[in-house]
């Protein structure tokens, strides 16, 4: 199943799979949030932003309309 | 012959960096400044053997040589210049065991660049916690490169780092992969029209802007652009292929026991940064902070007051009368004074603040704070700024340069100064314990700490609303990335926040301590000097005013209406006069006008100041700065530090931009005198139609 990354669920995994590149600053990139990449949410700040996941064993805070340029692949069980 | 070798330590931020630094130099090291810039430059020196040493350059931590800010700025300028005096005979990469892939990133790109690398692998004590071991001999292959398992925290592997420097002329430049083959068509043709630089270097100059000397930037630049987001598909392509050559030799050389693999990290930030416990601790720790600086440092504050003013005396008395003991006494020591006083704020403040950034629990902060403050057009990041504004505006304003957003960045620089900074402290200090009465209410909370409290919540309600107004007026299109790391938590390293508590305590004591004492020596001058007749005749003036008058005056009273009559007819006496119909509507006479007037190059000096002239002008019987004012009344009987004027003074302190420091950062840092000025005339306008209401309203 195809969501964005700000869809995911706390504790929930998944694979990145697409990533806007436009809108997606290089430093996120570097920190290990690539395409094939798994991403773990991890928590979810106070009022619903920004969003903390660990990306390729990388622990990084982002804002939520920056999680909503990257499309990510969940499988259906929950891991 | 002895033999330097110029070393460059790089590294991710929170790899224990630093710590490093530190065990390689111990505390042979010296902070300053890249030319033009405010970036902090550290440089240690470290003795390797009878004839060698090691000149170690600290450059700022960064992510990978795609700089983002001016600080990462600073490390690509150096390594892409061969003829920069600094540049390192050999580079030193920090990675740490825990984050080792992505640490890695930037040692492959250093690699890269074909200097001779060594790779330290940091916190190699947390290896057998976490399960990890590690292939040494094969790692080192795959890199081309030696490694050096350190452990900073145990003071491990330290010596045989040392050995790797002081043979570095053994190690491979060869680089541990080819990202050319990201787009051959494209490297080939660069290849081709520049055979004599480094393609990699090439790839830097194209994708940013780095000022590189010797190559022709518009040449590359015309024939070899692509568009922006071309050239970040290639970027991503060449992350992409650098973590696959990483995972790759990591699968092999590292191996995790999966069962000890714990991640403690993750499982405390779901408490850390809870939505309810979350910041509970954040006000918890602000509480003890905000405790140490109102309560505990009051201790040896007393006791440095009381010892300057004993020495002051005592130099009085045993020295031979004249001038120069009358400066020593009256100027020098009571202006050295009023900036010692602050050491152990200041010492209480910085301490904090590195332990909440060794500990990694800034970046916990800045998560739980950022969507509040973007509401006032702030960012989770200004909240570092705004705490560190607490202890002084400088290394605030500096701390906002990770900020990626601009309008966010500018806002938070211009906002900070209102945060209440430790050279306010001595003035709310000595103002609050006058007009304040020391009670205390329900039992336990004293009215003047209230007070303190109150003065550093409004420092803080001010900020907020200036950025509000701010983010209003300000039409700024900026893209908005926020990207913040969380670190694993660390217990902070003593020698680590020892030393940079040491450092910044004798930069403000010294940076300020410059100021006060040229400030003292002038004021002093100015105040036992004057102009005409009536300053050098005031002995006979006085008396024959008082035979004329035929008042009953005591014979120890004639002395002190002497020196009144000389401070007020000396230099400064006429100086203050002309400037007093300006502050009078605040309440404030000419003795206290000066010291507002001196104390716009930096607030602390506003007390030396009102020490000096007190000093000059008064009675030997009250000693300290405090019993002084305390003493001083207006002609009508009533004192001159009424509850009014205190107050007034209070809240212009409060607002005004008493600091010439700040304004020159702010400069620097927006590249602009725009900014500086119109923080000047807004905050000081600001303060001046506050403090004239309070004083207008409360007389």
């Amino acid at each position: 199943m195809q969501i964005n990354l700000s869809q995911l669920k706390i504790g929930q995994k998944a694979i990145v799979s697409d990533i806007n590149l436009d809108e997606i600053p290089l430093k996120l990139l570097e920190m290990g949030c690539l395409p094939g990449n798994l991403v773990e949410l991890v928590q979810i700040a106070p009022f619903g932003d920004p969003l903390y996941f660990i990306f390729n064993d990388s622990h990084v805070a982002i804002r939520k309309e920056t999680a909503m340029q990257i499309e990510v692949l969940v499988e259906n069980t929950i891991l | 012959m002895s033999q330097n070798i110029k070393v460059a330590l790089i590294g991710n931020p929170n790899t224990g960096k630093t710590s490093v630094f530190n065990h390689l130099t111990g505390m042979r090291q010296q902070v300053g400044n890249y030319p033009g810039i405010t970036v902090e430059k550290k440089v240690g020196i470290c003795k390797l053997s009878s004839h060698t040493k090691a000149t170690i350059l600290d450059l700022p931590g960064t992510y990978s040589l795609n700089a983002s800010s001016i600080d990462e700025n600073v490390v690509i300028e150096l390594l892409l210049n061969r003829k920069d005096p600094n540049f390192p005979d050999v580079a030193v990469v920090v990675t740490e065991v825990e984050n080792l892939k992505r640490n890695l990133l930037l040692f492959t790109q250093i690699k890269d660049l074909e200097i001779p690398t060594i790779l330290v692998i940091n916190m190699s004590d947390r290896m057998q916690k976490k399960g990890i071991d590690l292939n040494i001999p094969f790692l080192e292959k795959k890199f081309n490169t030696k490694i050096a398992l350190v452990s900073s925290r145990k003071n491990l592997g330290i010596e045989s780092l040392k050995n790797l420097i002081e043979n570095y002329k053994e190690l491979s430049i060869e680089p541990c992969l080819n990202a050319s083959s990201i787009d051959p068509n494209y490297f080939d043709k660069l290849r081709k029209a520049f055979p004599n630089q480094l393609l990699y270097k090439l790839w830097l100059v194209i994708t940013q802007d780095v000022n590189f000397l010797n190559l022709e930037r518009n040449e590359i630049a015309n024939n070899f652009t692509k568009s922006k987001s071309d050239l970040k598909r290639l970027q991503q392509q060449e992350t992409i292929k650098r973590y696959q050559f990483i995972n790759d030799s990591l699968k092999i050389g590292q191996i995790i026991d999966a069962s000890k693999a714990t991640d403690f990290r993750a499982k405390a930030d779901r408490i850390i940064t809870h939505k309810i416990f979350g910041y509970v601790i954040f006000f918890g720790i602000l509480l003890v902070i905000f405790q140490s600086i109102f309560d505990w440092s009051s201790i040896p504050m007393d006791f440095i007051d009381a010892t300057f003013s004993d020495f002051a005396s005592y130099t009085k008395a045993n020295l031979p009368a004249g001038e120069f003991t009358n400066l020593l006494a009256e100027g020098i020591i009571p202006g050295i004074g009023g900036i010692v006083i602050f050491v152990p704020q200041i010492a209480f403040l910085f301490l904090f603040i590195s332990i909440l950034e060794e500990s990694g629990y800034m970046s916990r902060v800045v998560f739980l704070m950022d969507k509040i403050m973007r509401k006032y057009g702030l960012s989770g990041k200004s909240v570092v700024p705004l705490i560190s504004g607490t202890a002084c505006a400088i290394p605030a304003i500096m701390s906002a340069r990770n900020i990626e957003n601009w309008k966010e960045r500018l806002i938070t620089i211009l906002v900070t100064p209102f945060t209440t900074c430790s050279a306010r402290l001595p003035v709310y200090a000595i103002i609050i314990a006058l007009i304040i009465p020391n009670k205390k209410i329900f039992g336990f909370f004293s009215l003047q700490g209230l007070t303190l409290m109150l003065l550093y919540l409004l420092g803080f309600l001010m900020a907020i609303v200036a950025a509000v107004i701010l983010n209003k007026v300000l039409k700024f299109k900026t893209k908005s990335y926020f990207v913040v790391e969380m670190p694993s938590y660390k217990v902070p390293l003593l020698k680590n926040v020892a030393i940079n508590v040491l450092e910044k305590t004798k930069a403000f004591l010294f940076g300020a301590g410059k100021i006060i004492l040229a400030i003292s020596v002038i004021l002093w001058f100015l105040g036992s000097h004057g102009p005409n007749k009536q300053f050098n005749n005031a002995q006979e003036i006085v008396t024959n005013q008082i035979t004329a008058d035929k008042k009953v005056v005591s014979e120890e009273e004639i002395p002190l209406l002497v020196s009144e009559y000389k401070l007020e007819h000396s230099y400064i006496g006429y100086i203050g006069k002309s400037i007093e119909p300006v502050l009078r509507p605040l309440g404030y006479d000419w003795k206290i006008s000066i010291a507002v007037v001196t104390s716009f190059a930096a607030r602390e000096v506003f007390v030396a100041t009102l020490a000096t002239i007190y000093s000059v002008g008064n009675s030997e019987d009250e000693t300290t700065i405090k019993s002084k004012m305390a003493a001083e009344i207006k002609p009508d009987g009533t004192k001159v530090f009424g509850f009014a004027t205190g107050i007034s003074l209070l809240l212009f302190y409060a607002f005004a931009m008493q600091c010439v420091s700040t304004l020159a950062i702010v400069k620097k840092e927006t590249n602009s005198w725009k900014w500086p000025i119109i923080q000047l005339v807004f905050m000081s306008g600001f303060a001046y139609i506050v403090a004239l209401l309070a004083y207008q309203f409360l007389k």
